[in-house]
């Protein structure tokens, strides 16, 4: 929680906005995930949001919903994601990983024990698009008690007195959903969008990181100095898919990060 | 309305639909205690949806069972052939007071698709209803109907490419659209306030039963049975009887009938506590929290699912949940139409099968009534192949 804290407040001091990379754990495969999220943290990823992937994810678009059941038919699980943190963790990866994931694999894992080996694992929070703030308080207690972060999301019809509360409630990071919809490539931002964040700023004073439909650097220079933090997550995916073998999946990411990463200046 | 059953129910969405949620709710409370709303509601019900349905004793099935006495509520004598059309009629006007014109909606048997189409169809709204495509499949008549009906018809190849999914496609379209759409949700599932509106608009089957059981008997029945997916149909039909001295008896899918080993559609019996499709009910589900495949001969029954009512009903002892394979509820299914001239839904035939428990285990000159949610014409195709399967087998 406090090196995510510490994240945002270092860029907003630089000017920077803060770069959020998507991956989903165990796409393509568990034993990658380490060397990808590495890739994009050398590449200039500011913060690594960690897939746990669900059968039924009912936020994400194809692409994220492709990788998620590819990942879970390779076996990849919550435990095994917390795993993924240990060892990026081992491996010296130093920048916040939050974990993205639904409410039921993390219900079922347990919510105590979840924040706990979180923790433990080296984990700095967790983003839940399936847990309004109406739902969260337990969820907000036990990260409070493993002192990590919990992201509530703002959506373009949120009410002011709903971001207000999504905005007080986060800790680490408010999640800004640039669109209605699910999560997936979009080509051009919301002409609303500038608008939008004006009234997400007048929410409150959390971090503030938008994220659905930001896919290219043009994107996130339109939003250099409105938000706090832009989130990246199909189209890094896409390019991963792409790639042929390992060692392209790396270059991938390290080429889209690297581009995204300049525009955040 | 809390949007909580005990522990069960909640708001578990993206925050896109916590407005339009909010939204439909504040509508619903203005609708309910709208002079307005409720007399057109009513005129539809009897004009175009047919009600109220009869109330049908049986003379063979069930005799043989220890002496009970069957009786069946008709919801298959409504217009479009089930009780869905209750709920649609009543949520098609609600979209219509909310402003919205275009509807969606998932469909698992067909019967909800072609209930929210005709719906739609009469109140000038348009409909695009999303379907599993091995339910369209084993369905197709009633995707038929819908397309005549004026309804668009998405296939939903994802997942297991059934209820679970189309409900999960519905509710993507609707996030992405939450300002201009109403979804016409089917059953007593997903986010509050729909497993409560729901209810209510199914609640008009319990009313009627119970009035129309006790002008021919002059007592209560000593049990009612309804068959248990969502649960819409038994909600409507309990919530009649919650304060009475009646046995309350859900049926659940069996399936293959191999207990808890898969195979099966009947979280009450062998899921647990979870959060699926917006809303904390019982669910299949693996260790991991991945939501399991389901298995019903029954489309409207195969889910992994069920109404976070049932679920507080089930915990509290209010109603009993067992549970039918696809043979018994074919054995249903034959029996009914047979001995009685009454095709029943697959879905219905398992409440049927359930009853015929209910009945072994009751006394001499009791009296068992039987929500028999809609009819079997779609289901004539999927049901003859298994019966002829089955002898076949048998050989």
């Amino acid at each position: 929680m406090k090196r995510l804290e510490q994240t945002f407040t270092d860029n907003r001091t630089k000017d920077e906005t803060t770069l959020v990379a998507y991956l989903t754990s165990g796409y393509p495969h568990l034993g990658e995930t380490v060397g990808l999220i590495s890739a994009a943290v050398d590449a200039g990823a500011d913060v690594i949001e960690l897939g746990v992937p669900f059968s039924d994810p009912l936020g994400d678009g194809p692409v994220i919903q492709a990788t998620g059941q590819a990942a879970l038919d390779t076996g990849t699980t919550t435990a095994a994601t917390l795993d993924v943190v240990a060892e990026a963790r081992a491996a010296g990866v130093e920048a916040p990983i939050v974990l993205m994931g639904y409410c039921n694999p993390f219900l079922r894992y347990g919510l105590t024990q979840l924040y706990d080996d979180a923790r433990s694992a080296g984990a700095d929070g967790f983003v839940v698009p399936d847990l309004p703030v109406g739902e969260g308080a337990e969820w907000l207690a036990q990260a409070e008690a493993a002192e990590l972060g919990q992201t509530f999301f703002t959506a373009p019809g949120s009410s002011p007195e709903r971001m207000a509360a999504s905005a007080a409630a986060s800790r680490g990071f408010l999640y800004v959903l640039a669109a209605n919809g699910v999560t997936g490539v979009r080509s051009e931002l919301d002409p609303g969008i500038d608008a939008y964040l004006e009234r997400v700023r007048a929410a409150g004073d959390t971090p503030m990181a938008v994220g659905f439909g930001i896919s290219r650097p043009d994107h996130v220079a339109a939003l250099h100095g409105k938000t706090d933090g832009v989130i990246v997550g199909s189209a890094l995916l896409q390019a991963i898919g792409a790639a042929r073998d390992a060692a392209g999946r790396r270059r991938a990411v390290t080429g889209l990060i690297s581009s995204l990463k300049a525009a955040t200046r | 309305m809390n949007g909580r059953f005990g522990e069960y129910g909640g708001q578990f969405v993206a925050e896109t639909l916590v407005g339009p949620l909010q939204e439909l709710e504040e509508e619903y409370q203005k609708a309910l205690v709208d002079p307005e709303f409720n007399a057109e509601l009513d005129k539809l019900l009897k004009m175009f949806v047919g009600r109220p349905t009869p109330i049908t004793e049986l003379h063979r099935l069930g005799v043989t069972e220890n002496g009970v006495k069957l009786w069946l509520k008709r919801e298959d004598l409504t217009h479009t052939g089930a009780h869905k059309i209750n709920n649609s009629v009543g949520q098609a006007l609600l979209a219509r007071r909310l402003g919205k014109k275009q509807i969606i909606a998932e469909t698992g048997a067909g019967q909800h698709g072609v209930a929210v189409a005709a719906a739609c169809a009469y109140l000038g709204l348009e409909a695009t209803i999303y379907m599993g495509r091995v339910d369209a499949e084993r369905q197709a008549p009633n995707v038929q109907r819908m397309e005549l009906l004026g309804a668009r018809v998405v296939l939903v190849d994802l997942g297991t490419a059934t209820l679970k999914d189309a409900i999960n496609a519905a509710i993507r379209e609707w996030i992405a659209r939450p300002d201009t759409t109403h979804y016409l949700l089917g059953s007593v599932v997903g986010p509050h306030p729909f497993p409560t509106i729901v209810r209510n608009f199914q609640s008009v089957i319990g009313r009627e039963a119970r009035a129309q059981f006790l002008e021919e008997n002059d007592r209560l029945p000593d049990a009612v049975v309804a068959c248990v997916g969502g649960g819409s149909n038994a909600a409507g039909m309990f919530s009649a009887f919650l304060d009475d001295p009646v046995r309350l008896v859900g049926v659940q899918a069996a399936g293959e009938g191999k207990g808890g080993q898969g195979g099966h559609a009947a979280p009450l019996l062998y899921g647990d506590p979870g959060v699926l499709q917006g809303t904390r009910t019982y669910l299949l589900q693996d260790d991991d929290g991945q939501i399991q495949l389901t298995h019903s001969i029954a489309p409207g029954l195969d889910y992994a699912g069920v109404g976070p009512e049932h679920s507080h009903y089930k915990d509290t002892g209010k109603v009993e949940y067992i549970s039918a394979s696809d043979d018994e509820a074919l054995d249903a299914f034959a029996a009914l139409s047979s001995q009685e001239g009454i095709l029943p839904a697959l879905e219905s035939a398992h409440a049927v099968a359930g009853a015929l428990k209910v009945a072994r285990q009751s006394a001499p000159g009791s009296t068992v009534l039987v929500n028999l949610s809609g009819r079997g014409d779609k289901d004539l195709t999927s049901a003859m192949a298994a019966l002829k399967q089955r002898e076949e087998t048998a050989r």
